[in-house]
């Protein structure tokens, strides 16, 4: 070192001492272009038309993956929490239900905003759907409301036999709309149906839209208002006219609510709810609770009264405490039965699994990755198509073909027995259990661990073992201390890989998991398929989804997602 | 290095080696190196130096004969055991570990103390004047540093001898030529032997106490640098160091240090034979480009050629001249740019001659 011309020669390109020197110039103030304006705009300037034609060049695929893959997962997440069909379909009862404080049946007043809920939800066959609802967090609601629609209809039908015996104008369609409806709309319908006797052949306009007379809803209230709905339906669902059809028995039993609790003043000339009037408190009315009960004992049940209470908002957190083991009721978050709690079980048997899996898959794949990275092109080649060779073999018959070796009467088994290894009474149990879903699932999955780290092996160069050994260090600590370093990364994507493979699959385990082999996703597809509960099949996917990403958070900072290599 | 034999630190007998079991690589290669000797294998690629040493290093087994080293035969001995240093043609540092990290590497796996390996690393990145770069990683330094350092690595647990392969190919010139200063002066400070393979003729002729020039997994000649290039010992090692003229022909009268030969154009020239034994032998005639002189003033009985002037080229230092002579139109001739030197055109006919001592007739 007599004459070294000059200190360690420079680096180009960004190193950290260069980097450091080059923000220093930045704090200096922008570099400016030749025209004045800041390089970096100019620059920006310069790439914007690249940038768009790249945009144009994803575009297709970014359209394709968001209509049919990224909507119906948002699609799919919402539903997790959607929980509009208690609220639309129970519009009066929910907010009736607001003052009620879950101890016994509610009151008289909720009965009635029930009936008639249910007799709109009944014409719409709404209240089926919300049965299945409701059935998710108390069985039997849904039959409650099968049945319940069937009866509703019925409610007040005595009122109404007495309405019209005290004036045979009650059971006119016209008294109705001369209370009822607006006067505008009295004139416009009249209108409308002239043109329509006019018209010859086929008449397509509808007819105009049912419109409540001014002061009708301040006056008769309750009545007002399942009248208006009354008219809606006539015309949307069943294409007639309120002018021409008797109102529900219902609306009957609404104008004597009006009539008799409410403080009325009714305007002198209307003579007909005069005479109601001062009628109707002699009526002989039944009560709309003991209607309810009668049709089905359910209805004085306060835990289904507490169930609509707490599933009364537009959003809900109940299938996400259902997923997790808990529910709701209208005391607040209540753990499941024990019975009924399998989703914790689910989860972590999933986690469990999908470990062993991770774990087997390195400890077979890792040897085999090392061996196809070392050995000649030729025959790793050879090797690989091995390797390989499952991917193009289906699916379900490599699982069919795990169920005939693992069987009881299996090929393994039968070889054990042949053997002596085990005896014929004692044949392993390695199928329809944990056993049998992590064989087949790591066999699948294999290839999946083997390709990442192959990839990554193949690119350390010999010359790092051979540094090492020159260096002094033993084939072991060569490859402890040298090798397998550099072959984490590998270690990391595939471990990615097979374990965010195995969080979810389905098929595997639903063929060879028996009952105590099934993974949560199992549970998904049931929910999915057979109980129709997607919304808790969203909540499941949501938190399925959360953890993916939690781990994958994690394995970034502890690893590093820079140290994953896929190629 | 005469004695050579006697001292011989590293020594190669009959070394054989083939990797399909149907050519040779290395065809009976002996080889002794002495104690300190700083020794260059250099030939083209496939001519087998660097499987030579890897034999050397033991990452491959000589498939016959016996390799020693301070007398021990080592054929048996795994790599890691053998002590010997060793700089890889891509460096090899550990890209997972820093500067000192790698420095610290060979130490720890000798189990030497932990102030002791600081020091050891501390004094090693100081001769390769690295000392302010131990927290670095590879990948944040330049080819050139990283150079130093994978040295530094190979000298920090002090072996005997160190191996290099080819460890400047990927540097550039200016940068080469600064590194291959630096590396014989450090060889020789610390009296290491070194045994170094490259295929850049002025890099083995520059660092080289002695220079094994490899053909066809055979050393066609091992002498000191000026040897090799002033006295080829046949015509493969004339054409492969430096430049050089050849000319076929016959010979036609042995002496003792002088010979005839007959060119194929029928133009009789003197040679110092070198291996060509009788007269009627096919020879090849070589003459280094700058021993040619152009309309020279020589003796009466000294032989020249007539020459056609081809091509001049003006090079700066020097001009060279490509003439057509004995029928060949690759003839070169290096003059040195001094006052009064002419100039050739295109097409001129001159004379050429060179003393006889330049001109060496080879084998066939």
């Amino acid at each position: 070192m007599t004459d070294a011309t000059q200190g360690p020669d420079a680096k180009t390109g960004v190193t950290p001492d260069t980097g450091l020197r080059i923000v220093e110039e930045e704090l200096a103030g922008p570099v400016l272009a030749a025209d004045g304006t800041p390089l970096r705009r100019s620059l920006n300037k310069a790439l914007r038309r690249q940038k768009l034609r790249a945009l144009a060049l994803i575009a297709p695929l970014l359209i394709f993956v968001l209509v049919t893959f990224i909507a119906p997962i948002a699609d799919m997440l919402f539903r997790s929490v959607e929980n509009q069909i208690v609220s639309e379909t129970l519009p009066r009862t929910v907010v009736a239900l607001r003052d009620w404080d879950g101890e016994g049946t509610p009151d008289e007043e909720v009965f009635r905003d029930l009936a008639r809920d249910l007799v709109i939800a009944a014409e719409l066959k709404n209240h089926t759907r919300l049965g299945s609802r409701l059935n998710y967090e108390t069985t039997g609601a849904s039959s409650l409301l099968r049945k319940t629609g069937r009866g509703v209809d019925d409610i007040g039908e005595e009122l109404t036999d007495q309405f019209i015996a005290l004036n045979p104008a009650w059971e006119e369609p016209a008294t109705w709309i001369a209370l009822m409806a607006d006067e505008g709309w009295i004139a416009d319908q009249a209108e409308w149906a002239a043109e329509k006797e006019a018209a010859q052949g086929p008449f397509t306009t509808r007819e105009p839209a049912f419109r409540l007379r001014d002061g009708v809803a301040e006056m008769l209230p309750r009545t007002a208002d399942i009248y208006a709905d009354f008219a809606r339906l006539i015309q949307t669902e069943d294409r007639d006219s309120p002018t021409e059809e008797e109102p529900w028995n219902i609306v009957y039993q609404a104008l004597w609510e009006d009539l008799t609790l409410g403080p009325v003043t009714l305007p002198e000339d209307e003579p007909l709810l005069a005479e109601a009037a001062v009628a109707a408190p002699t009526f002989d009315a039944l009560s709309v609770t003991d209607a309810f009960v009668d049709m089905d004992r359910d209805w004085a049940d306060p835990e289904l009264w507490g169930t609509i209470k707490a599933f009364s908002g537009k959003y809900t957190a109940g299938y996400f405490l259902a997923a997790a083991d808990f529910q709701l009721t209208a005391d607040g978050i209540a753990a499941q039965p024990e019975d009924r709690q399998i989703y914790g079980l689910l989860f972590g048997r999933t986690m469990f699994m999908s470990l062993t899996i991770m774990v087997s898959c390195i400890l077979l794949g890792y040897p085999i990755a090392f061996l196809l990275a070392n050995l000649p092109m030729r025959t790793a080649n050879i090797l690989l198509i091995l390797v390989l060779l499952p991917f193009w073999t289906s699916l379900l018959v490599r699982t069919s073909a795990w169920k005939v070796l693992l069987q009881q009467q299996g090929v393994i088994n039968d070889i054990l027995v042949w053997t002596g290894i085990v005896s014929n009474a004692g044949r392993l149990a390695l199928i329809n259990n944990q056993t049998g879903t992590i064989i087949a699932m790591t066999h699948i999955l294999l290839p999946f661990m083997i390709l990442p780290l192959y990839s990554v092996m193949k690119t350390i160069p010999p010359s790092y073992v051979r540094a090492a050994k020159s260096l002094g260090a033993t084939n072991f600590t060569a490859f402890r201390r040298v090798y397998f370093p550099q072959s984490v990364p590998g270690i990391g994507a595939g471990c990615i890989l097979v374990f965010i493979l195995s969080i979810g699959y389905y098929i595997t385990p639903e063929l060879v998991g028996g009952t105590t082999g099934t993974f949560i996703s199992n549970r998904i597809a049931y929910h999915i398929s057979s109980s129709l509960n997607w919304g808790l099949a969203a909540a499941l996917g949501t938190i399925l989804l959360v953890v993916v990403l939690v781990l994958y958070y994690l394995y970034d900072r502890i690893v590093g997602i820079d140290n994953v290599s896929l190629s | 290095m005469s004695d050579a034999r006697e001292t011989a630190f590293v020594e190669f007998e009959r070394v054989q080696k083939s990797y399909d079991g149907e050519t040779l690589v290395v065809k009976d290669l002996n080889l002794s190196i002495a104690k300190g000797e700083f020794l260059t294998m250099l030939g083209p690629s496939g001519s087998g130096k660097t499987t030579c040493l890897m034999m050397l290093a033991g990452f491959e087994t000589a498939t016959h004969g016996e390799i020693r080293l301070k007398g021990r035969e080592i054929n048996n001995i795994p790599p890691h055991r053998r002590g010997i240093g060793m700089v890889f043609q891509n460096y090899a540092l550990f890209p997972h570990m820093t500067v000192a990290e790698n420095l610290s590497f060979p130490l720890e796996v000798r189990k030497v103390g932990k102030s002791e390996r600081e020091e050891r690393i501390k004094r090693t990145l100081g001769m390769v004047q690295m000392q302010d770069f131990g927290g670095r990683r590879p990948a944040q330094l330049s080819g050139g540093q990283q150079q130093r350092i994978a040295l530094a690595r190979a000298l920090v647990f002090e072996p005997e001898l160190v191996l290099m392969d080819e460890p400047l190919g990927a540097l550039d010139k200016q940068l080469r030529e600064t590194l291959q200063f630096e590396i014989t002066n450090l060889a020789h400070e610390l009296g290491i032997t070194t045994v170094y393979v490259t295929h850049d003729q002025t890099e083995a002729l520059t660092m080289s106490d002695r220079v094994a020039v490899f053909d066809d997994g055979r050393i066609q000649q091992l002498a000191p640098p000026d040897e090799l290039y002033e006295r080829p010992d046949n015509s493969f090692v004339a054409q492969f160091i430096g430049e050089n003229n050849t000319l076929a022909g016959q010979l036609t009268q042995m002496g003792d240090h002088r010979c005839l030969v007959k060119l194929d154009d029928g133009a009789t020239i003197d040679a110092v034979p070198v291996n060509v034994s009788k007269p009627g032998e096919r020879t090849l005639v070589s003459i280094r480009p700058e021993r040619v002189e152009i309309d020279p003033e020589l003796g009466p009985d000294a032989h020249t050629l007539d020459a056609e002037v081809l091509e001049f080229i003006y090079m700066g230092d020097v001009f060279r001249t490509r003439l057509r002579v004995a029928g060949r139109d690759d003839f070169i001739v290096k003059t040195r740019n001094r006052v009064g030197q002419k100039r050739l055109t295109p097409g001129q006919h001159v004379k050429i001659g060179w003393l006889p001592e330049d001109c060496r007739a080879l084998n066939g």
